[in-house]
């Protein structure tokens, strides 16, 4: 039933749409008609899957962390490995699929707005391979705690350019990177990294990521014969939690459980935990759960990753929120942090800040699971990026 | 023909006598929170036909830096969507210039579209644009526009094809905003031949509402030029930027002084 969703004007039930001033509204209507034709392109997808094996290195392990199931007593907790994708997280699988359906429709400028880095490396490698020029919208703040990605989309031949607007973050790079587009509509195609934006945007980039999860059942079934009991993921934009629940929101013995950043804690109003604590509007294209205040204005986000400190979320989230088939939950920084510490010490994995909450929720969730319960997590991404924040924060864990 | 309410009469009596209607973007509580109604006010008696109100907003995504600026200022300042419902409401005692608000659609909807538009019946607010919800989007906005008698303006771009002109032109109420260029508000070099030519192809599809043009323009030069394609001008960063240079308690005279300058250029 799920599969129907969006409507064809982009809908998931009152969610999604397209907020965006008109300059647009023709390019989003090329879009969607190039990413419907390239759905059923025998062309397109064996180039894409190419590519996602011999590139990007797919399919990503299923990992069985021993150690670290041990160490709650009960259940076992299978890693789903993104982090081991090339560059780094899986936010390269969207990529790969947007930049090869630009040179399909003929566009020669990529641009892209990115938060902790990742989405930016992944965009800008892509087109290096490609040979397009890309352009990388990014918040100063964002610039100075991943130092290290801006220095590797430079390498790559993109062009980073610094937004110091607003809070200097993710919201920020995107507004530019929408002012850009409107600007340099007729050549440009506008990579967004995750599934937020305008229709057909939150579609596409979910189907993109939809490997994740189909690889997951798949290697479960084969492992295991049977279905996880629990899905854990991350949730800041949403994509690598929709690419690992898409193939299971069908199965409804699957429980799905998406973890948001608290920062501080809720109660301070330092978080970015937009499902929990947000309200219904109008951001970035998209009506979904936003942060904002009693007058409509965002309330910028604050969590330790920067991949996850967005005010927004996307569009099917906040409708399978109301329905009640994902539940939402939230963890803070020095929760993740110290979920990310021990997965590095428990199974020699260094997880990104972003995978580290979705870690830390296995604190609750693990003494409440029946004694052979399934839990499989998206490792999203790999901690290396984070390695200053890290081991600054390492005193204090 | 549709029903005229205000907006359209009035824009009709100025086209009427052949003249080129003017209109103007203010951003409500910028600079100052208390400089928006007389500013508002003197605006109209230096020959604003048309003034248009921005509600500010955090993430405005169509606008560029001056407007950018201007909202962070006026949100520093404290202005709300309830303060400027006030304003607006101050200005209508003092004048009857025909009023518009522009405004991202987030903050409205907050407010909650009904109680929004009524307000702006209420109050007598003419007209309402929100760059950010396009036509897909705009079903119970533009029938509870109706119902207030407040005109729903829609942007029309370069890149908008003529079936869609159409379906705006159907849409809209008052006028329809023309954007120049692709790309997001601000002063420009010069008004682009792509204008011209948009212009001239909106003219063909458009048939029930006059052609407003905006985006970059900021001279009287620039005015002068671009007018022969339109029914009306629109003019914002010019005008905020000027807000911005001025000492406070010449702000209000400068602003003045710019917008006769203007007029002038049309009149000639």
């Amino acid at each position: 039933m799920n599969n129907s969703l969006p409507d064809s004007t982009g809908h998931f039930g009152k969610y999604g749409g397209r907020f965006v001033p008109e300059t647009l509204m023709s390019a989003l209507f090329e879009l969607e008609t190039a990413y419907a034709s390239i759905k059923s392109d025998e062309r397109f997808q064996s180039q894409f899957n190419s590519l996602l094996k011999n590139y990007v290195g797919r399919p990503t392990p299923l990992y069985y962390a021993g150690r670290l199931s041990k160490k709650f007593g009960k259940g076992k907790i299978y890693l789903k490995r993104e982090d081991l994708c090339h560059t780094g997280a899986h936010k390269i699988n969207n990529t790969v699929g947007q930049i090869l359906l630009a040179k399909q429709i003929g566009k020669s400028r990529i641009i892209a707005e990115t938060g902790a880095g990742q989405h930016g490396v992944a965009t800008a490698t892509v087109a290096a391979m490609m040979g397009l020029e890309c352009i990388v919208y990014m918040g100063t703040e964002d610039m100075q705690r991943q130092e290290i990605n801006v220095t590797r989309m430079q390498l790559l031949g993109a062009e980073v350019r610094p937004v110091a607007s607003g809070s200097g973050t993710l919201k920020d790079a995107i507004n530019e990177a929408l002012r850009d587009w409107v600007t340099n509509v007729r050549n440009t195609f506008y990579v967004i990294g995750s599934v937020v934006g305008p229709h057909p945007y939150p579609m596409m980039v979910r189907d993109f990521q939809s490997i994740i999860g189909k690889e997951a059942k798949q290697q479960i079934l084969d492992i295991e014969g049977r279905l996880p009991s629990y899905l854990v993921a991350c949730v800041g934009g949403g994509s690598n939690s929709i690419g690992l629940f898409y193939d299971f929101l069908d199965d409804a013995q699957v429980k799905i459980i998406g973890v948001e950043a608290a920062g501080h804690g809720i109660e301070t109003g330092r978080h970015a935990a937009t499902l929990t604590a947000g309200k219904p509007g109008a951001l970035h294209g998209s009506f979904s759960y936003i942060l904002q205040d009693e007058d409509g204005q965002i309330i910028p986000a604050h969590s330790i990753s920067a991949g996850l400190d967005y005010p927004g979320v996307g569009p099917e989230h906040s409708y399978l929120k109301d329905s009640g088939r994902v539940q939402y939950v939230s963890v803070t920084d020095d929760e993740a942090l110290k979920a990310g510490f021990e997965l590095t010490r428990l199974e020699g994995i260094l997880p990104a800040l972003e995978s580290s909450h979705a870690l830390a929720y296995l604190e609750t969730l693990m003494p409440n699971i029946k004694t052979d319960d399934i839990v499989i997590l998206n490792l999203s991404g790999r901690g290396e990026k984070d390695l200053p924040t890290i081991v600054r924060s390492y005193t204090n864990v | 023909m549709k029903p005229m309410n205000n907006l359209s009469t009035r824009v009709n009596n100025v086209m009427s006598e052949k003249k080129k209607a003017l209109s103007f973007f203010v951003t409500a509580g910028f600079p100052t929170l208390e400089i928006t109604v007389p500013l508002v006010v003197e605006l109209a008696k230096a020959g604003a036909d048309v003034i248009e109100l921005g509600i500010p907003f955090s993430d405005p995504v169509a606008d560029g830096p001056i407007i950018q600026a201007s909202s962070e200022i006026a949100l520093r300042n404290g202005i709300t969507l309830n303060k400027t419902l006030e304003m607006a409401r101050q200005i209508r005692q003092q004048s009857d210039v025909p009023l518009v608000f522009m405004g991202y659609a987030n903050p409205i909807f907050s407010m909650g579209l009904e109680n929004f538009l009524s307000s702006c019946h209420a109050i007598g607010i003419d007209g309402v644009i929100i760059p950010d919800l396009p036509l897909e989007e705009s079903e119970e906005y533009r029938m509870l526009a109706k119902q207030n008698n407040v005109s729903t303006i829609f942007l029309a771009a370069p890149t908008t094809s003529n079936e869609r002109l159409k379906l705006l032109d159907e849409a809209s109420t008052g006028f329809l905003y023309c954007v120049s260029v692709t790309g997001v508000t601000g002063e420009r070099q010069q008004i682009s031949i792509q204008a011209k030519e948009f212009l001239t192809r909106a003219r063909t599809c458009v048939k029930n509402n006059p052609l407003f043009v905006g985006f970059g323009i900021s001279t009287p030069e620039d005015a002068q030029q671009i007018a022969q394609y339109a029914d009306g001008i629109i003019i914002g960063s010019a005008l905020v930027k000027i807000l911005q240079n001025a000492p406070l308690r010449q702000a209000v005279s400068d602003a003045v002084t710019f917008v006769k300058s203007i007029r002038k250029a049309l009149a000639s």
